[in-house]
C-alpha cells in the first residue's frame, strides 16, 4: 500500500469521524430537550 | 516506528467502509425493523428523539456484536467463499482494530441506551450482545449443530429491547415476538446452510447439514416451522393483536409451511437442485418483515 493511499484512507476516516461527532452532539442536545420535556410534563 | 515510512508499516490502514462492513449492515436491517416494531406496538410512546436513539442503539449494538463476531471468526471467514472478502480475511483490516471497534461500539450503544431511555432496556441490549458474542460465536458455533438453535436467541432480543425502551418492562407480546424470531432462526439458517453446505464443511463448522445430512435437516426445518407458525399466530387468539394481524400471520405462516413441505419433498444433494431451499430462505426474510409490519399496521388501524 503506497503512502498516498494510506493518507487518503486516514483523511477519509478523519472526515467520517468528524461528521459522526457532530451528529452525536446534535443527538445529545435532542435527547436533553426531550428528557426535559418528559420531566416537566 | 522511528525511520519507518507509513507504507512500510505492517498493520493495514482500514478504510471507513471496512468498519461499516464489520457491522453487517444488511443483517442489521432486520434487527432494526423488528426493534422498531417492538417499540411501536408498546402501549405508550416515546418522544421522537428518544425513540430514534433507542433504535440507533439497537442498530449500534447489533453492529458491535457483528464486528466482534468477525474479529473472532476471521480464520473461519477466510476458509469460506461467502465470507473470504470480509475486511479481516481479505487483509484490509487488522484484527485488533476490529476488536477495539466492536468493544467500543458495544459500550457506547449500551450506555447511550441507558442514558436516553432506561437501564432495563440497556441491560437487555448488553445481554443480547454478550449472548451473540460469547454464547453463539465463541462457545456454540464451532462445537455443536445446535449452534443456531440456541444462538438464534441473540437475534430475537430486538423487539424485547424496543418494547422495554418505551415501557421499562417486558410483557406477553414482546415475549411471544422473541419466541417467534427464536423459532424462525433455525429454518431460516438451515435453508441457507443446505445450499452453502460445502462452504461450512470446508471451514469445519458443524452446521446441521454437515453433521446430520440434508434429509435430517429438511425434517428439522419442518419441525421448527410448526411451533414458529403457532408463535406467529398466537397474539391473535390471546387478544394481544387484532384480526388484521391474525389473518396476515395465518396466511404468511401457511405459505412458510408450504415452502417447508416443498423443502422436505426435495431430494437434491447439490445446490443447483435446491430451488425450494433458496425460495424458503428468501421468503423467510420477507416473512419476518411482513409479520412485524402487519403487527404495527394492526396496532394503528
Amino acid at each position: 500500500m503506497d503512502e498516498e493511499e494510506i493518507r487518503r484512507r486516514q483523511r477519509g476516516r478523519a472526515i467520517v469521524m468528524a461528521v459522526l461527532l457532530g451528529l452525536f452532539v446534535i443527538l445529545v442536545y435532542a435527547i436533553t430537550i426531550a428528557k426535559m420535556g418528559l420531566y416537566s410534563s | 516506528m522511528t525511520g519507518m515510512t507509513l507504507s512500510e508499516a505492517q498493520v493495514p490502514i482500514a478504510d471507513w467502509r471496512d468498519f461499516l462492513a464489520l457491522t453487517k449492515p444488511r443483517v442489521m436491517t432486520l434487527v432494526v425493523f423488528t426493534g422498531l416494531c417492538g417499540l411501536l406496538v408498546a402501549p405508550a410512546t416515546l418522544p421522537p428523539a428518544l425513540a430514534f436513539t433507542a433504535i440507533l442503539c439497537i442498530a449500534l449494538g447489533a453492529g458491535a456484536a457483528a464486528a466482534l463476531n468477525m474479529w473472532y471468526e476471521a480464520d473461519l471467514d477466510a476458509l469460506m467463499k461467502r465470507t473470504a472478502s470480509r475486511p479481516i480475511p481479505a487483509g484490509r483490516m487488522d484484527r485488533q482494530a476490529a476488536l477495539h471497534f466492536g468493544v467500543g461500539l458495544s459500550f457506547f450503544s449500551v450506555i447511550l441506551m441507558g442514558v436516553a431511555t432506561n437501564w432495563f432496556a440497556a441491560a437487555i441490549l448488553a445481554v443480547s450482545i454478550l449472548f451473540y458474542v460469547l454464547v453463539y460465536t465463541i462457545w456454540l458455533k464451532r462445537r455443536t449443530p445446535q449452534n443456531i438453535v440456541i444462538g438464534g436467541a441473540a437475534g430475537a432480543f430486538p423487539p424485547l429491547i424496543g418494547w422495554a425502551a418505551v415501557t421499562g418492562n417486558v410483557a406477553a407480546l414482546p415475549l411471544i415476538l422473541f419466541a417467534l424470531i427464536f423459532l424462525w432462526t433455525p429454518p431460516h439458517f438451515w435453508a441457507l446452510s443446505l445450499f452453502v453446505r460445502s462452504d461450512y464443511a470446508a471451514a469445519g463448522v458443524p452446521m446441521l447439514p454437515v453433521v446430520a445430512g440434508a434429509r435430517s435437516t429438511r425434517i428439522q426445518i419442518l419441525l421448527y416451522t410448526l411451533p414458529m407458525a403457532a408463535a406467529a399466530v398466537a397474539p391473535w387468539p390471546l387478544g394481544l393483536a387484532g384480526p388484521v394481524y391474525g389473518l396476515a400471520a395465518s396466511a404468511l405462516s401457511l405459505a412458510f409451511l408450504v415452502l417447508a413441505l416443498r423443502v422436505l419433498a426435495n431430494k437434491a444433494a447439490e445446490p443447483s437442485g435446491m430451488k425450494p431451499e433458496k425460495q424458503l430462505f428468501a421468503f423467510s426474510v420477507l416473512y419476518l418483515f411482513a409479520i412485524f409490519g402487519a403487527l404495527v399496521l394492526d396496532r394503528f388501524l
